[in-house]
């Protein structure tokens, strides 16, 4: 079993990245196939720029055990008011600084959720937990 | 088309080059979009054969074609590409041009030239 845990700071864009980046390799390291290796890469950005641009920074935990590789981002941010509404394609409440940023394309829950094999979300006023998981393609 | 012949046909500056066996990979789709998430919504396919073409000159750009094993990035509007930037493409085996022309231009030439949508 390998675990491990980034934090990510609120609005540092300049870091922006990293932690998912470092996943990857982690994750390359372990000889993950490539197909598989690519959704995680996908997901895990998305959802470390929430973290970023929406939140106030959290945590990325990173859980391999077996065939399955997990990862649960956590916040005390302001939560999701709606996320069925927050799902949707472009719909997005990033900030003008993030959208001049390049984000705020309204799809990042969308895209984690369409490469992901286990989806789920739970919000609310004190933070947002999103639990994804990937199963080894061979 | 190689990126050789990119290159040439851009009139790109290319700030860094992974080998020169690269001159002569192809490229066949280009990816245009400011918004990265677009990016990582539409690309599934042959990443390695995906040009990134964008104005948005930061980080966050490498980093969307790291996570999508993309191998070549073009910013038009002549951007200017920081240390930081370099940096993350030279540890993300990323090459990294630089056009004068706006992504408008850029996407006609490439277009004209054969080069289809990424899918």
């Amino acid at each position: 079993m390998i675990k491990k845990t980034y934090t990510v700071q609120k609005e540092d864009f300049q870091n922006a990245g990293k932690a998912s980046s470092d996943i990857k390799k982690v994750l390359q390291e372990l000889y993950t196939p490539k197909t598989t290796l690519r959704k995680i890469a996908v997901a895990c950005y998305e959802a470390e720029i929430n973290l970023i641009i929406h939140a106030n920074g959290g945590t990325i935990e990173l859980l391999v055990e077996d065939e399955v590789i997990k990862l649960t981002f956590v916040d005390d941010g302001p939560g999701i008011a709606d996320i069925a509404q927050a799902m949707q394609p472009g719909y997005s409440t990033a900030s003008k600084k993030a959208r001049d940023l390049g984000f705020g394309a309204g799809m990042g829950l969308y895209n984690i959720k369409r490469v992901s094999d286990e989806f789920s979300i739970s919000s609310s006023p004190n933070g947002t937990t999103l639990k994804i998981g990937f199963k080894v393609e061979e | 088309m190689k990126l050789k012949e990119i290159i040439d046909v851009l009139d790109l500056e290319l700030l860094n080059l992974e080998s020169e066996d690269y001159l002569d990979h192809e490229y066949r789709y280009v990816f245009t979009a400011d918004l990265m998430s677009d990016a990582l919504y539409v690309i599934n396919q042959h990443r390695h054969n995906t040009i990134l073409l964008t104005a948005l000159c930061n980080s966050q750009s490498l980093r969307t074609a790291e996570m999508l094993d993309l191998t070549l990035v073009i910013y038009a509007l002549d951007k200017v590409v920081t240390p930081e930037m370099l940096k993350i493409a030279k540890e993300s085996h990323i090459n990294i041009a630089v056009s004068k022309d706006t992504l408008f231009k850029c996407s006609g030439i490439l277009y004209e030239n054969g080069l289809q949508e990424a899918e």
